[in-house]
């Protein structure tokens, strides 16, 4: 499935690292400058942002250019006080890397996420296998903060880096029968130690799925970055899905095939225990999940003595822009 | 030649030594965690680690406490008997820490999500149960109420069993993914339970 070439040679082995180090520190620069001019939602593309930048992942040089070319969206961010990164980037679900929050930090450092590749398939005109260089040309990046919630009922808010779903799939000339997008994560257990347990509940690969109208809308995004720089292996690089008015599981990492379908996919979490998980999966505070409400949520990091609960919004607080997608559907049922 | 513990036992300042091994070794998961919380080293989530963390320990307290009765039987370590009650209320110990961890570093003592969680989810109705149940156990573990309780004593601790299964099925309860560690307790019970069993079945 991967094409498997070229080893793990950083840029930033082949780049002098005196020229490498000033180079950044000159991106540090301007970006600190374009934050003053725009402040508000630049935040985490400016200086102060970049502190850890020891533990940030690098990326193959290509991306390095776009990321550092991102602009922030303000139209589609939150002003909201961001999860800071090293929180973002220690604190995981991805189970491909074992079931504990820490485990993908610590096991998914090996990830071989360049070359990577994109299968494309299904009702479109222009199906075929894409890198991923190919699959970015010509697209602009640009940051998105987005409040992330997850069905365990916490929540983030982070600085994506990415691009809207809809101007990829536009470019595969969609055939007028696609109605859903079904995504695959990469299965290699080779590389994914949680692929290897007997012992999970999940069947490998991980599957999810958007309906077409949720793939095309302006909020729904595929991300390579996170905090200014490339997405780290934990987060889902080399490209993961971001759609921040469903619960986090619906934004799969790690991307490996796109395929357009005129049925309903199957998505994972539903596979494993339909009665809990659903394939809309919309975060919403008046449908609980059986074992769990979802009315509340806290808000990571928390403090141990003053748990920073707060009330969940529907949608996530995306009501405005995505409600009417659902208008006239039972939630209850399609939850 | 290898001290034995019962030997060991035979003297005062050994029974007194073993003793303080107990009470002070199981003080140190406490120890730890509170360590790890003060240095900050629990990640973006401490509520949560310090609950599961407290939890697990107060279940395998119990587990240990269920288990004296066949170690004392199997492999005659009888001297295990003398600390049972300490291992009991290491688990009580244990089980009221993780419940005022909920309370406070996941609720934060909110009157109304208090009343949700305890009236709405079964996982927690069934864990709050296990603690109600394993505090009379207790309170009754002194010489003096083992005294005035009599014959009724043994039955009000035969409770312990149950309390054990709810506490599986609380912590079983709560896996979204991943059932080896669950399965592993469940395997150690089982053994623990039908020991039990067979030795009435006798």
């Amino acid at each position: 499935m991967l094409i498997r070439k070229a080893p793990d040679i950083a840029p930033s082995e082949i780049t002098p690292e005196s020229i490498y180090r000033q180079r950044r520190q000159f991106i540090k620069g301007l970006a600190a400058g374009s934050a003053l001019l725009m402040s508000g939602p630049a935040a985490a593309l400016s200086g102060s942002a970049r502190e850890d930048e020891g533990l940030r992942a690098t990326g193959p040089e290509w991306l390095q250019k776009k990321l550092e070319a991102a602009t922030a969206s303000t139209e589609f961010s939150t002003a909201e006080k961001l999860t800071p990164f090293e929180h973002v980037t220690s604190y995981n679900n991805f189970y491909e890397f074992g079931l504990g929050k820490s485990d993908p930090k610590a096991y998914a450092q090996g990830l071989r996420t360049d070359p990577w590749s994109v299968e494309v398939s299904g009702a479109v005109h222009k199906p075929g296998r894409y890198h991923l260089e190919d699959l970015l040309k010509g697209v602009d990046l640009e940051e998105r903060i987005y409040r992330l919630r997850c069905v365990e009922a916490w929540s983030m808010v982070i600085p994506w880096v990415g691009f809207p779903l809809a101007s990829l799939l536009k470019r595969f000339e969609p055939t007028g029968s696609s109605r859903y997008v079904a995504f695959t994560t990469l299965h290699d257990p080779e590389q994914m130690p949680g692929q290897r347990s007997r012992f999970g509940t999940i069947d490998w690969p991980y599957v999810e799925g958007l309906r077409m109208d949720e793939a095309m809308h302006p909020l729904t995004i595929l991300a390579v970055g996170v905090y200014g720089s490339a997405l780290p292996s934990q987060n889902g690089a080399p490209l993961r899905l971001v759609v921040p008015w469903k619960y986090g599981f619906k934004s799969i990492k790690s991307i490996v095939r796109i395929h357009l379908a005129e049925q309903m996919p199957p998505t994972s979490w539903n596979r494993t225990a339909p009665q809990e998980y659903g394939f809309y999966a919309n975060v919403n505070p008046a449908v609980d999940h059986p074992r769990w409400s979802q009315s509340t949520e806290r808000r990571l990091p928390s403090s141990l003595f003053s748990p920073n609960i707060i009330d969940t919004q529907p949608f996530n607080g995306y009501s405005e822009q995505v409600a009417h997608l659902y208008s006239g559907m039972d939630l209850n049922k399609w939850y | 030649m290898v001290l034995s513990m019962t030997a060991v036992h035979r003297h005062p300042v050994g029974r007194w030594l073993i003793w303080s091994l107990f009470f002070v070794g199981s003080l140190l998961p406490l120890g730890w965690i509170t360590l790890q919380a003060v240095q900050q080293k629990l990640g973006a989530d401490p509520a949560q680690v310090i609950v599961t963390f407290l939890g697990i320990w107060a279940l395998r307290y119990l587990w240990v406490t269920l288990a004296v009765t066949p170690l004392r039987r199997l492999f005659g370590m009888g001297w295990l008997q003398r600390y049972r009650r300490m291992l009991g209320l290491y688990a009580l110990f244990y089980a009221s820490l993780h419940l005022l961890a909920v309370a406070t570093f996941i609720l934060g003592w909110r009157p109304d999500l208090l009343l949700r969680e305890l009236t709405e989810r079964p996982y927690i109705i069934v864990g709050f149960t296990a603690w109600v149940l394993l505090l009379p156990l207790g309170i009754t573990s002194t010489q003096g109420w083992q005294r005035r309780l009599g014959k009724r004593w043994k039955t009000l601790h035969w409770l312990i069993y149950p309390i054990a299964l709810l506490v599986l099925l609380h912590f079983a309860w709560l896996i979204r993914a991943g059932y080896l560690e669950v399965l592993i307790y469940t395997l150690i019970l089982a053994f623990l339970l039908g020991y039990r069993l067979y030795l009435k079945g006798r």
